[in-house]
């Protein structure tokens, strides 16, 4: 019986390799001779390759490549082309969107241009790397879930580098790329709208984030804990069910008087990873577009409560 | 052991010894100050204030002269300041301003002509009068800010012909980096020394503390009513306060309550305080410093040509009150009150 440890698998299986199911006609050849791994196969399968590229995996490498040298080369430039200083300094370093009085129009490349470049590319690249995932899934029979959830991922992303910046009419809205810099402008954004704490999707998305972490926790425990009774399977298991999903079962139902099944149980990993996300970006976009000030807004709805003072009154000196 | 994990082991042990380093050991003493489960509160580190307590040694007040005798304007020539002081008063006060100012290089860092001592041909002496009148002024006009403890030289030179705490613009522009490919006009995007060594704009005190931008970049309404505030903008302002904090040694909540940075209500009676100081900066960084520039030769200058100027960290020096709110200035009265020219 296959046999799980905490940390690596100990089974790893060897026989010929595998190209995967036939191709239609015309298609994209795979690539690459597929090899064993063995220390990829304490943490996945030992098997690498072959890959499938195609046209929208190579194009959404190019773009990529595109943006990502861009952003390098200006970074590069920013600390005067010095290569330690590029390596010292690289967490400050940033591309920075065009200033407010560029509007929603083209900025000159060294004012925001080159963000703007890179921006497209990158979004380009994603997109590509997106249709990719859609068609790959097709190709296989398979479902269209991993898009579509890689696909309310894209969403946070335009709405907070796209949709918000067009909605308030400046490309200064959007967030540089840069290690430091696009977290103090995290910080700033929460700042300037009032303090995302009290946007409520804000809050969801925070519920669903954690929740997918103790959703992932439960999840993954619950199936190494069986997996001594073939817990692994869980596909067979959610039609064929065994000792591993009634034992499993039956410790959430004893534990909390509900549980999930081998097969809903990812639905409820699925939508909790994809509404992060998604409810993520409806707080970004609502945010001085519908609310200027979260935590006024908080106070207008009995959402922020009052406490007792315990300074003396302090009164704006710029109204006195 | 198989030798996987003996491997895995090294690297965590590695890496886990070298993030302990980028902890400050404990203990950290928590000081509550706003409404309990506010979080508001001030982490101090033993060892830190040990460091600042011995950084910010009140220096011995000299014994007070006598009142009575002849001036010092009547005395000596060009005495345009301290002129209704007696004689004893005044050579008190230069044998302070000395120690205080000049302890290494004497009173020729400003008397340059031993034989001349009013002679004004060295740029010290200028600079001197005019920072005796601006303490004379912050003293007198600016009880919002310095109440009744004051200032005296020490408070910002402690010992330093030039303050450690001036600062200059820094427009990048004598920067040789970025010249070519990308150069961004935001001022941001370096080690900002100034906004504690973030990538946030590195010099948030000209468009603020010399220039009277504005620094409130929250609405003050639920819904959106017209502002055109950026996030960008916001970080400039984020910037600044992040150098008040460097400044004095303490975090966001001494001032605000920070689940809602604007609301005066919600605020302690230190952000009124600082509200005055950064009004106190800026009128001492453009009546009395700004108009300097012209006295001070090149090489006190800043890479931008403009010269020295003050900021909160130039007094406070990473402590919330100068000196931990000592009084010096009642040792020598002659700096509390403005002398009409």
């Amino acid at each position: 019986m296959a046999e799980y440890q905490n940390i690596f698998t100990r089974i790893q299986v060897r026989g010929p390799t595998y190209p995967g199911v036939p191709l239609p006609v015309g298609d994209w050849k795979r690539l690459g001779t597929p090899f064993f791994s063995r220390l990829l196969g304490f943490f996945g399968d030992p098997q690498i390759g072959p890959l499938h590229l195609g046209w929208l995996g190579l194009g959404s490498l190019i773009f990529f490549f595109f943006s990502i040298e861009i952003i390098g080369f200006n970074f590069a430039a920013s600390v005067h082309w010095s290569p330690i200083e590029f390596v010292r300094q690289l967490p400050w370093l940033a591309l920075e969107p065009p200033a407010r009085h560029y509007g929603l129009g083209i900025a000159p490349l060294a004012e925001g241009g080159w963000w703007q470049m890179a921006a497209v590319f990158l979004t380009a690249s994603i997109l590509l790397w997106w249709a990719r995932t859609f068609l790959r899934a097709r190709q296989l029979g398979l479902g269209t879930h991993t898009a579509w959830a890689f696909a309310s991922a894209i969403f946070l992303y335009l709405s907070i580098g796209f949709i918000h910046p067009v909605l308030m009419g400046s490309w200064a809205e959007s967030v540089p790329f840069g290690i430091f810099p696009h977290l103090d402008w995290t910080a700033a954004f929460s700042i300037r709208y009032g303090n995302l704490y009290y946007d409520p999707f804000h809050m969801l998305s925070i519920a669903f984030l954690y929740g997918s972490a103790v959703l992932f926790a439960m999840h993954s425990g619950t199936i190494l804990a069986v997996s001594r009774f073939g817990g692994d399977r869980e596909i067979e298991q959610a039609v064929d069910r065994g000792t591993a999903a009634e034992r499993a079962a039956i410790f959430w139902r004893w534990t909390m008087g509900f549980n999930a099944t081998f097969e809903s149980w990812h639905r409820w990993g699925w939508w909790f990873a994809v509404l992060i996300t998604l409810t993520g970006g409806i707080g970004i976009i609502l945010s001085g577009t519908v609310v200027d000030n979260w935590y006024l807004w908080g106070v207008k709805h009995g959402i922020a409560p009052t406490y007792p003072s315990v300074f003396p009154h302090v009164v704006d000196p710029a109204t006195l | 052991m198989r030798p996987v994990f003996s491997i895995a082991l090294a690297a965590a042990g590695l890496v886990g010894g070298g993030l302990l380093f980028t902890f400050e050991r404990p203990p950290v003493d928590i000081v509550q100050r706003g409404y309990r489960g506010l979080a508001m509160e001030q982490n101090y580190h033993p060892a830190t204030l040990a460091k600042l307590a011995a950084a910010n040694q009140v220096p011995f007040v000299f014994p007070a002269a006598q009142a009575n005798g002849p001036t010092a304007g009547a005395t000596y020539k060009n005495v345009q300041v301290l002129k209704d002081l007696s004689v004893g008063q005044f050579t008190r006060l230069m044998a302070a301003i000395t120690t205080w100012v000049a302890p290494q290089q004497g009173c020729t860092y400003c008397h340059v002509d031993a034989n001349n001592l009013s002679s004004d041909n060295i740029y010290t002496k200028v600079v001197a009068r005019r920072m005796l009148q601006m303490t004379q002024h912050l003293n007198a006009d600016w009880t919002s800010h310095v109440a009744a403890t004051g200032v005296t030289c020490y408070t910002c030179h402690r010992g330093n012909p030039v303050p450690a705490g001036v600062w200059y613009n820094d427009t990048g522009a004598s920067d040789p980096r970025g010249l070519a490919f990308g150069r961004t006009p935001s001022g941001q995007n370096r080690v900002a020394l100034k906004a504690a060594y973030s990538s946030l704009p590195y010099d948030p005190l000209t468009p603020f503390l010399e220039q009277s931008n504005e620094i409130r970049v929250q609405a003050t309404t639920a819904l959106p009513n017209g502002s055109v505030i950026s996030t960008k903008q916001t970080e400039w302002t984020y910037a600044l306060m992040m150098n008040f904090s460097q400044a004095l040694g303490v975090n966001c909540t001494y001032c605000h309550n920070s689940r809602s940075f604007f609301a005066w209500d919600a605020s302690t009676p230190q952000r009124a305080t600082a509200w005055y100081g950064i009004r106190l900066v800026r009128d001492l960084n453009n009546n009395y410093l700004k108009p300097l520039t012209p006295v001070f030769p090149a090489t006190r200058l800043g890479p931008d040509g403009d010269g020295p100027k003050l900021a909160c960290e130039t007094c406070h020096q990473g402590v919330y009150k100068p000196l931990f709110g000592v009084n010096i200035v009642n040792g020598y009265p002659e700096l509390k009150t403005v002398v009409q020219q």
